[in-house]
């Protein structure tokens, strides 16, 4: 399957949803950088992947899912619930990348441009690559 | 002044990538984006600006181990949520139980190996 852009989607997404995602955001990276100098960095780096993101995403999918199928006449419960569930295998699948992403930052960090570049680089590759193999095994 | 450039910066790149995750189909493409290292990304760059390379390398390393935790709570997510009817803001709070007891289980390990 070709991954493709919905515009359409973001008819349905509220101002409410997109300004608590950048308040969350903000808030989750003020949260990482105070709980790595009140606790020290070996404390704060387990928080840079910590999944409050993910809460927020899963809830928010659900519950648009919900109210999109509750405008067409049903009750939308469980696509809302099975929308969430899949939002979790997709971030499942990323935290493969998150690991590349931490692993090759530590090897590359002397040199910190290249670190950046290659542990960004090194997530792209690594989550593509296991959500492609994901829908290829589930397909056969 | 660190505080409030940590809380825009990374309330934009968040935002970036949410909105990503809005457009892109299928979801589960989209799921990729939930686990985008959006505030590794912030956070990291700040903390090598404001505490140095070093330090930035010592949290590198231990989000490692917040990564597996975090595979594992996305793969506890997934199959509560397939299998049973279970709200989605509840178990997504509830299951941060999981990840606090992996990552912080296999940060106590590393310190003993040490």
């Amino acid at each position: 399957m070709i991954v493709t852009i919905s515009a359409s989607s973001l008819k349905n997404g509220r101002w409410t949803d997109y300004l608590a995602r950048f308040v969350l955001g903000g808030i989750v990276t003020v949260l990482a950088g105070w709980i790595g100098s009140k606790f020290g960095p070996e404390v704060g780096g387990l928080f840079l992947a910590f999944p409050a993101l993910l809460c927020a995403s899963a809830t928010m999918i659900e519950k648009d899912e919900i109210r999109r199928k509750r405008k067409l006449g049903s009750g939308g419960r469980r696509r809302g619930r099975e929308a969430a569930a899949l939002d979790a295998a997709g971030a499942a699948l990323g935290s493969l990348g998150l690991m590349a992403f931490a692993f090759v930052f530590y090897l590359a960090s002397p040199n910190l441009p290249l670190a950046f570049a290659a542990a960004f680089l090194s997530w792209m590759l690594v989550s593509i690559t296991a959500w492609w193999s994901w829908r290829h095994l589930r397909k056969t | 002044m660190e505080y409030v450039a940590r809380f825009f910066i990374g309330g934009i790149v968040v935002s970036v990538f949410a909105f990503l995750g809005e457009i892109l189909r299928p979801k589960s493409f989209a799921g990729l984006l939930g686990a985008v290292p959006s505030v590794a990304l912030c956070t990291l760059a700040l903390t090598t600006i404001w505490q140095g390379a070093e330090e930035a390398k010592v949290q590198s390393f231990s989000m490692i181990w917040g990564a597996i935790a975090l595979l594992v709570y996305c793969v506890f997510v997934f199959v509560i949520l397939w299998k049973f009817k279970i709200n989605a803001l509840l178990l997504t709070f509830a299951g941060l139980g999981v990840w606090l007891a992996i990552a912080f289980g296999f940060h106590m390990l590393s310190g003993v190996m040490e």
